[in-house]
Parts: structure tokens; sequence; C-alpha cells
């Protein structure tokens, strides 16, 4: 396929261009090194030393209200959880949300990209009004879309009484796959513009001159479009994946607005915050974080291998 | 110039302190203590009643807790275990007596206190502050579940309401005329307490032994529990089902009675309040009597809600708290209370005091019926695992059109589970 396709050929491998790096650029690293130091220390400090805690918290039957109970149970919270039907089924359902929304947002976010990067009048108003959801809080979204969703005052049972599976009477919240799809859309709604926005800036880094090079050869815009735009976006559009896949991956505050996790509808997050927060339960809890922590690494693995980028060329360094 | 500005610095930087410093002493200088009670939000009764009870030695401010009784019990029990000193008082959902008392957060009632307590307050309220045979906390408000009914709609039924009804009457009722009966089923507390009541009228109890704490004695697989199980089914089954039933909490539950299908309602007192605001003349239609039969012949045990006021083990003016407490609790500052919120007093005496005045916003039989009802009400089991006991039957009862006859066994068997870390909740 890449053969097909006009990647840009002036940037080396990256291992090639570190062989060859000069003692000027060896300096620079060294220096780069000590002045990331700092930030590395307080780095490990606020987010390294919690981790620690979590997972030695996970090796404990702890409870915050009979904290005379606590002992020590090695793996056994982690063979509880893996061994729950309850924890796979908000796997699951974590898995569709991410698959679901973040499909339909690189589509739609796509053709709003395209918009915003080609239009021509009232640029500023029509970029700015494409981002009005992004600047919503989450939960301030989610009770919108509750509330449109609703039985008693919502109006999308109003609007789309016409299509035969909708009546005024249907309850949305009251059965798992109309309230998934509840959620999902207050969810895709609301980031798309951020996926917009990513893809904006691929779309701005694709050069003109390959798109004319291509129109002057005859390619048609389907053509275009495939073989020239999109293989030179691959890494803004890796990083807009990969920034939604592991946010929609902790979906947790629509649902909780929207239906407080009710008809199976929990996510892995929410599971997990209930058993810390609401059953104090930080033992069974910090094993669900530590599961959580590990399947976000791993998808975050998954994307970058899928999509065959170097992260160090995705930043445009040599 | 560097230098000019170094000075204009320090001396903003003298201010701020000096104006910081001046605020500290000036709340130094009233000498007064502050007791800071954490209440669950309603219309204003506690903070009148906090006003009224502030003395020449201490004021006592209020705040808010959130609306869920879930998210009160979360945001206090996280406080209190890492010995916040900020929580004097605290308003408590019944449910979570135990689970707070057992951790140690809340500070023990002076004797001559629980014998006052005990005292003048009803049954179902002292039985819900009681936990390891000492009253922990002091019983301020006590709510019930009564029946609710639109008079045009049993009327046109031909429903005699003078005699007890059953649960299987009222949903044959109401389906066979076209009307509604409004419950709260949404996956919430509010549905336990409906499905507790239900259980505790066909003679049973969610869970006895619960002095083994762990390893107390599940009851909900049991006669009764199938008894509840089979209103629950029939009414979400039955042309009488509000469509949100899923989702109907005590407000959902009132639009529906409020609206043109409305024709049955359990719900709390304070919801005779609710109507006359937006649509006068509506409580002549309202009737009301005692909460419906599981069983037929057997009379039923209408929910115990409410709250107790509990002086937090970590503040640093116990003795205070306590003098605040007995004069929030006594029995004119309850009538203060359930005057403007509708929440009713958590004694006999309540109902009397200052006059009267509770008489004058509501019918003398209704205030009646609330007193009955809450001398026969059952509270939800005195356990410290309360909150999983309640979250396995939400897990397992919800939806409601789920439910069958194999429920409470499946029920029970989780809820176990889930008590001995064998499941997650």
């Amino acid at each position: 396929m890449s053969t097909a396709t006009a990647t840009a050929t002036a940037t080396p491998p990256a291992g090639k261009a570190r062989a060859k790096a000069s003692d000027r650029s060896r300096a620079e690293n060294r220096l780069g090194q000590k002045l990331v130091a700092p930030a590395v220390v307080v780095m490990l400090l606020v987010t390294a030393w919690p981790m620690i805690q979590a997972i030695y918290l996970s090796l404990f039957r702890y409870r915050l209200t009979t904290p005379d109970d606590k002992s020590f149970v090695g793996l056994s919270n982690y063979l509880t959880v893996l061994t729950d039907p309850l924890f796979w089924q908000d796997t699951l359902n974590t898995v569709i949300i991410m698959v679901v929304t973040v499909a339909v947002e690189l589509v739609i976010g796509f053709a709003f990209a395209m918009v915003m990067h080609r239009i021509v009048f009232a640029r500023g108003a029509i970029r700015t009004s494409i981002l009005i959801p992004y600047g919503i809080i989450t939960v301030v979204s989610a009770y919108a879309w509750q509330f449109a969703f609703s039985l008693n005052n919502g109006f999308v049972n109003a609007w789309f009484a016409w299509l035969p599976w909708i009546s005024p009477e249907t309850n949305w919240f009251g059965s798992h796959w109309p309230a998934m799809f509840a959620i999902m859309v207050s969810e895709i709604w609301k980031t798309t513009p951020f996926m917009a926005l990513l893809l904006l800036a691929g779309l701005s880094q694709v050069s003109e001159d390959m798109i004319e090079a291509a129109e002057v050869d005859g390619a048609t815009w389907w053509q275009r479009l495939w073989k020239v735009i999109l293989p030179n976006m691959r890494a803004a559009i890796m990083v807009a994946v990969l920034f939604r896949a592991l946010d929609a991956f902790r979906i947790f505050d629509n649902i909780f607005v929207m239906t407080r996790g009710a008809q199976d509808t929990e996510s892995s997050s929410f599971l997990t915050y209930r058993q810390v927060i609401a059953q104090f339960q930080l033992g069974l809890g910090s094993a669900l974080s530590v599961l959580l922590f590990l399947t976000v690494l791993l998808l975050a693995w998954l994307i970058v291998k899928l999509f065959r980028v170097d992260l160090a060329q995705a930043r445009g360094e040599a | 110039m560097p230098r000019a500005r170094r000075s204009i610095a320090v001396s903003a930087a003298l201010m701020t302190a000096a104006g910081l410093l001046a605020a500290c002493s000036a709340s130094a200088n009233e000498g007064k203590t502050e007791l800071v009670w954490y209440i669950n939000p309603d219309s204003g009764g506690q903070a009148k009643v906090a006003a009224n009870c502030s003395t020449d030695s201490y004021t006592i401010t209020t705040q808010v807790l959130p609306q869920d009784a879930n998210e009160q019990r979360i945001q206090l029990a996280r406080r209190l275990a890492a010995n916040d000193s900020g929580i004097d008082i605290m308003s408590i959902d019944p449910p979570f007596t135990a689970e707070f008392a057992n951790a140690g957060f809340l500070a023990p009632l002076p004797q001559d206190l629980q014998d006052k307590l005990k005292e003048q307050s009803f049954k179902g309220a002292t039985d819900a502050a009681t936990w390891d045979g000492q009253m922990v906390v002091a019983p301020f408000w006590s709510n019930t579940q009564v029946l609710w009914y639109r008079k045009s709609f049993v009327e046109k039924a031909g429903i005699d309401m003078g005699q007890p009804v059953t649960w299987d009457q009222i949903i044959d009722a109401a389906a066979q005329n076209g009307g509604k009966v409004a419950v709260q089923a949404n996956k919430y507390e509010g549905y336990v307490v409906w499905i507790n009541a239900l259980i505790s009228g066909a003679g049973g109890e969610l869970a006895t032994d619960t002095e083994k704490g762990l390893d107390m004695k599940l009851e909900i697989d049991s006669d009764a529990g199938e008894a509840a199980a089979k209103v629950i089914e029939k009414l979400a089954h039955s042309a009488a089902a509000p469509a949100d039933l899923s989702v109907a909490q005590e407000g959902q539950a009132g639009a529906t009675f409020g609206g043109p299908q409305g024709a049955f309602m359990v719900n709390w007192t304070y919801i005779y309040n609710n109507y006359e605001g937006t649509d006068p003349g509506f409580n002549k239609d309202i009737g009301y009597t005692r909460y419906p039969q599981t069983v037929e012949g057997e009379d039923s045990r209408p929910p115990y809600g409410g709250i107790g006021l509990g002086v937090s083990a970590y503040s640093d003016h116990v003795d205070d708290a306590m003098a605040a407490v007995e004069c929030i609790t006594s029995p004119e500052n309850q009538e203060v209370n359930a005057e403007i919120t509708g929440n009713m007093p958590a004694s006999q005496a309540g109902y009397a005091a200052n006059g009267d005045a509770l008489q004058k916003t509501y019918p003398a039989d209704l205030l009646q019926l609330f007193q009955d009802s809450l001398d026969n009400a059952a509270p939800r089991t005195v356990t410290p695992y309360w909150s999983d006991i309640s979250g396995g039957i939400q897990s397992t009862w919800h939806p409601a059109s789920g439910v069958s006859s194999s429920t409470p066994a499946t029920s029970q068997t989780f809820i176990d589970n889930v008590l001995h870390g064998r499941s997650l909740l």
C-alpha cells in the first residue's frame, strides 16, 4: 500500500538520524535531559507514588468503614475481579462505547475538519460554532441530553415519533440498547469538535503542492482524498484516534448523569468508582484501577502499533 | 525601578497578610463557637431550626449535602474517615446509621439525652436510631408513606377505600379503568424502600441476626420475598404501570399521580404539599389511606424514612453539639421543621407542639394516618452492611419488568457473595 501512496519522503527514518548524531546534538540532548529532569521528578512524585499506593492497596481486603478488618489477601482481589461476570460485562460496554463513538467521531470530525479547512467566508464564526459543544462541560451536556431523551419533558420522542420504533411513550433509559444509544449520542456530540480540531491540524500540514500535482495528473477528488490527503495525515489521525480512544475508554460523566449505571450501562471507570467511592472497598477498587490502567496502556500500545507511526516523526522531528 | 517595584510588592504582601489576620481576629473576637451542621437539602426547615437553636455561646451554621441519600452517605463517610473536624452535627438517613456508628464515626449520646429521646420518639424512629443496644443518633423527623389516591378515580372505579386495600386490588382497579399506579422503581434507594415494605408487609424481613455482621441471616429467599416479587411483577406487566416505571423516583411518581392518568401512588408525607402551588384546588381530589397490603388480611408495614442527628466523633465541640442536638430535636423545633418542609416530627409531642400549628396545614385525619403508619412502620434492616444489601437488591431487582419468582433466590445468593467478597457489586 505504501508504494501506491504519495507520502512525503523528505524525512529519513529516525534510527538513521540518531546514528549520525554529532557531538553538538549529543550535547544538546544532555542539556535537554537536565532541563526536563525537575519536571520528571515532580511527575514521579505526583503520579508514580499514587500508582504504587494503589498497587499496594489492591493486595488487601480493606474497607473504609470497617478499618479494623484490614487484611492481606494477596492477589485474591484480582481473582475476584477477573472471574466476575460484571467486570466483563462492563468492559464489553466500555469497548462498545469506545469503538462506536470513536468511529462515528472520526467520520463526522473529518467532515468538520474539511469544512473548517476549506471554508472561505465567515471562517472564524463557523470554526467557533463547530467548537462550541467541546466548550461545554460534560456533565452539563449529559444533563441536556438526558432531558432531550427524557420521557416526561424531552423533545426526541416528539420530533422522531414518525419513526416506526419511536412513540411518545418510548422510555430511552428503560432498557439497555436505547440507553447506550443515548449515552453514545451525548458523547459523540460533545467530543466530535475535539476530533475535528486534531484532524484540522493534520489537514493543514498536507502540502497543497502535492494535492495540486495529483490534480494535474488527473486524480479524481476521491483519489486525492484516499491517496494523498489521508496517507499524509496518518500521524494526525493516529494522535486523534489515540486521544479519543483513551478518553472514551475512561467514560464516566455521561453514564453517571444519564443512567447511574442502570440497565447494565456501566463502564469500567464507573465500576471502579462504585467500588472505591460508593462501597468504600479500597482493596477491590484499587485492583480495578490497576487493571484499568493496564488496559489503557495496552490500548495505547495497540493503537500506536496499528498506525505504524513513529511518535517522533508525528511531532515533526527528524 | 526594580527597587520601587520590590517595595510595592512587599507592601502589597503586608497589606494582604494584615487583612487576613484582621479577618481571623475579628471572628476570634466574637468568641463564639461555630457549629457546622451538614443537612440534607430541604426547603429551609433545618436552617430555620439552626437559627432557633443558636445561643450566646455558639452559632449553628448549615452546609447542604447532595440530594441523593447515597451521595450524602458517601460525602459524610469520606470526610469522617479522614477525621475531618469541620463537621459537628450531621443529618443522617436511617439506613446508614449503623454503618456510621459501627465505624466509630459518631460520638456517643449522653445517657440522659438517650433516655429523653427514647421517651419522646415513635417506636419506629427509636428502632432505626439504635445500634448495638445504644441510641446512636437523635431522631429529628420521621417520614412514612401512605397510599394516595384520586377521589374522582376511585369513585369512577367503584372501590371502597374505607377498607384496607391490597396491591392486587389497586393494580387491577387502575388497569381496568385506565389509571396508573405510581411507585418508586428507579435503580436507587427508594426502590429498596418499596421492596422492604412489600417483604415486611408479607411478614418477612430482609435479614435477621444482624449482630453477626457479615454472617447475618439473609431472608429474601422466602415466602415473603416471593410475595413481594409477585406484586412487582404484576405491576410491571400491567396496564397500570407508568411508562417511566424503571426511572421513577418520588418526583416522577408525583408527576404521574398529578397527570391525567393519575390514580394511585405510594409516596412520602411531604408530597401532599406539592400540588397546591401549581394546581390550586388539586388537593381536594386527593384521598389517602394506609399503605396497601402485600397479602390480603395481613396488616401492611409502611416504609420508614426520616433523619437522625449524629454528632461527629472528630468534632472539636462535642458538648456544645450535644446541647444543640437536644434543642434541635425538641418537639417544638420538630414542628417548626415539619411546617416548613412537610417532613413530619419524630415524636407524638411534635405533632401537638406550638399550639397545634400543624393541624392548620394538614387535615386532622391525615396527621392521624401519618402517626398510625409510623407506629406500624418497618424500618430497613439495621446493619453496618446496609449499602451492600441495598446495592445487591438494586442490581438484581431492577428493572421491575425483569422481576420474576426466581428473583428473591438470585438476589439472596448475589448479596451473600457480595458480603463475602466473592462478587463485585
